[in-house]
């Protein structure tokens, strides 16, 4: 009884699966799906190499110090970093000082004590960095409709973040002739600009970094684009993933010691069954 | 219950006496985990899972604990908390990954656990109830993982809210009260994120009384073992400790470092990255996927694409994808062999062996595939040997099947021959 029961109950759910599939696969057939420009245009990620890949890789402070004097000279106009905070600066090498005077060329929220208004007043190490615009709404309005997202997060909030970073940056192009061919409809809107890394290919964000020496680097390093875009998204790696220096470190220490107990407990192991078979 | 040969708990020290009379809490012990316990000699090291599993539920609730200190159950924090856990607390860094990772690491050590259950047959009398209990074991971590991934309040934990509890929707006429009660709203909003932390605080407790249940169930009749043949006599058995105390140890050693190596090196790779975009409930992701240990039972419940007669394709879905876990609290009653292991069973393990894996590894990755083409179809058959395997095949073949030859003992099993057991009286 339970078995024809079961057997029925089975039948049941094979049967809707197998109908399921055969309509799926005959409309797979007579109605294969359209191909989408998005499909057959999108790029993964460059690849690019950074001092800080592999189990064994670190921060180049250097770097970082690049990365953020770009992210302060051009990203910081239209994108906020809204979970770092000035103090944080100190893991990449500035002293109380650099971070202070850092701090004090951002305007940000506050308060006249006197009125009580809101006003603006100049960051302190405690601050976090400022939005560049008051909500959304202004974000929309100042970007052709587009809000400019956090960076803080950015790089872990995208498949291979940095090198995803790294390819849009350097990925703006022409709209290739072979997609207009194949897809006259996906033309590239006005004020939107094609860039095979972005998901849907059309980006409102316009190239960030064009020219060569666009930034003055303080420690005289050359700045091509190419370079530049490394840098930034090596500082956003290290936003998203502030204590990467300190895990891998760990990780090893504790990698060793359970390593070491391991090899006890296996001779332990050995010792206590020595002599049962089993 | 214990074998007659078991060693007896005796407290020489005064205090230890003194103790016994009164909670005799170490002769618990003793009997459950120390040299009270006896066990078959023969086990593999897929008997090794079970330990684990304890051991990663005790990981969950103190990295649970701590994370909870820092954690902010309300909508317009809840995602800069995770975040603040992670910056500014004491190594909160490692709290958060060794937590997000332990779900995963719980669920890779219950998956081997679960279907070593169905290749030796550990479902089987006298053990049935071991086995239910493992499965209420089994619902409960994933109500539980479920409500866990809400709490960052990213993206996929929306908007995994929102399809989860959209399938309580699909139940004929009450289906949408109870989804909003469910929620305690029209969407998961505040109310929600607060009822999943609440109940994902409660939940490990209510799995850790369900495991305790589990292990007194399993020492009624004591472990199993992979020739599935029960125990005869004392020289079948080894005591729970040292044998298997040490051979759990190191196998912790191993676990811990694989573990280790993700948390300390890999801590995102089993993560969806649009879980560290805030959530947001204007803008849907591209593929709303759960996290990787639901994939097989996500693939389910996307399979079924055709209304089945009456049944709109949304309810066969959430039936099948329910139905699919809860066949197994049937499993001892489909299958009839008497015959326990699957080394012993030639047409079974045919089926386990090229069957059911493949379906399920089939399933795994379709259910973490976007849904389309050909990862539905895949799906469908997968699914459909799913239930063909559990509703159909398995009373099946245990009814036709022609087992192997059983050895006569466990001993015999392990040095070829038994001369002491054939003497001695049987163990029951």
């Amino acid at each position: 009884m339970a078995r024809i029961l079961s057997i029925l109950v089975g039948l049941f759910f094979t049967v809707a699966l197998a109908w399921s599939f055969g309509k799926g696969a005959y409309t797979q057939i007579t109605e294969p799906p359209a191909a989408t420009a998005e499909h057959e245009f999108h790029l993964h990620p460059k690849e690019v190499s950074h001092s800080f890949d592999g189990p064994f890789g670190r921060y180049d402070n250097q770097q970082l110090q690049r990365g953020f004097q770009i992210y302060k000279e051009v990203c910081s106009a239209c994108h906020s970093l809204s979970h770092v905070a000035f103090r944080d600066l100190k893991a990449i090498g500035y002293s109380d000082a650099e971070v202070k005077a850092i701090a004090k060329g951002f305007q940000v929220p506050g308060i006249d004590p006197a009125t009580g208004e809101a006003n603006t007043r100049p960051g302190l190490p405690t601050d976090y960095f400022p939005k560049p615009f008051a909500n959304d709404i202004a974000a929309r309005a100042a970007n052709n409709n587009a809000v400019p997202p956090d960076l803080s997060l950015m790089t872990k909030a995208r498949h291979e973040g940095t090198a995803y970073v790294y390819s849009l940056i350097t990925g703006y192009q022409e709209q290739p002739a072979e997609l207009l061919k194949e897809f006259p409809d996906a033309k590239t809107p006005n004020g939107l600009h094609y860039n095979p890394y972005f998901a849907n290919l059309n980006l409102a964000m316009a190239p960030p970094l064009t020219a060569e020496g666009q930034v003055t680097y303080a420690d005289g390093t050359k700045a091509t684009v190419d370079q530049m875009a490394q840098d930034v998204s090596a500082f956003l790696t290290w936003t998203a993933e502030p204590k990467l220096d300190k895990r891998k470190q760990t990780g090893w220490a504790v990698l060793g010691f359970l390593l070491f107990a391991t090899i006890l407990g296996y001779m332990s192991y050995r010792n206590i069954w020595a002599g049962k078979k089993h | 219950m214990s074998f007659p040969w078991a060693k007896q708990y005796t407290p020489s020290h005064p205090f230890m006496k003194w103790m016994d009379e009164r909670l005799p809490l170490p002769r618990l012990v003793f009997n459950a985990v120390g040299s009270g316990y006896e066990v078959p000699r023969n086990l593999n090291y897929f008997w090794n899972f079970g330990f684990l599993a304890g051991l990663c539920l005790v990981l969950q609730i103190v990295t649970g604990i701590v994370m909870a200190m820092h954690y902010a159950s309300n909508t317009a924090v809840a995602f800069d908390s995770v975040e603040m856990t992670v910056r500014d607390v004491n190594w909160g860094w490692l709290m958060r990954y060794a937590h997000a990772n332990g779900a995963s690491a719980f669920f890779v050590v219950i998956y081997i656990h679960i279907f070593r259950g169905f290749y030796f047959g550990s479902y089987k009398a006298p053990r049935e109830m071991v086995w239910l209990l493992g499965v209420v074991i089994f619902l409960l971590m994933m109500a539980t993982a479920f409500m866990g991934y809400v709490l960052p309040w990213g993206q996929m934990s929306f908007w995994g809210a929102k399809v989860i509890t959209g399938l309580f929707g699909a139940i004929p006429l009450v289906g949408e009260p109870l989804q909003q009660w469910l929620l305690g709203g029209f969407a998961p909003d505040n109310a929600a994120l607060n009822r999943f932390f609440s109940l994902h605080y409660l939940l490990p407790f209510v799995i850790l009384g369900v495991v305790i249940l589990h292990i007194w169930a399993l020492h009624i009749p004591g472990s199993s073992n992979p020739t599935g043949v029960e125990v005869k006599s004392e020289s079948d058995t080894v005591p729970f400790y040292p044998y298997y105390v040490a051979k759990d140890g190191w196998a912790i050693g191993v676990f811990a470092i694989l573990y280790c190596a993700m948390v300390f090196f890999f801590p995102n790779a089993l993560g969806h990255p649009d879980n560290y975009i805030p959530a947001n409930p204007m803008s849907t992701p591209a593929h709303i996927v759960p996290e990787w240990y639901f994939w097989p039972f996500y693939a389910i419940l996307r399979a079924f694409t055709q209304d089945f007669f009456f049944i709109p394709a949304k309810l066969m879905g959430v039936l099948a994808m329910f139905g699919a876990i809860l066949v197994w609290f049937f499993l001892p009653w489909l299958d009839k062999s008497p015959v326990r292991s699957g080394t012993y069973r030639p047409l079974y393990k045919k089926f386990f062996f090229f069957g059911l894996l493949p379906a399920m590894a089939v399933l795994f990755y379709c259910g973490g595939a976007p849904a389309a083409e050909p990862f539905v179809m895949l799906s469908q058959l997968a699914a459909l040997y799913y239930f063909a395997h559990f509703l159909i095949i398995i009373p099946i073949v245990s009814a036709i099947e022609k087992p192997k030859p059983l050895p006569f003992s466990i001993t015999e099993s392990v040095l070829g021959s038994d001369e002491g057991a054939a003497l001695a009286p049987a163990a029951h």
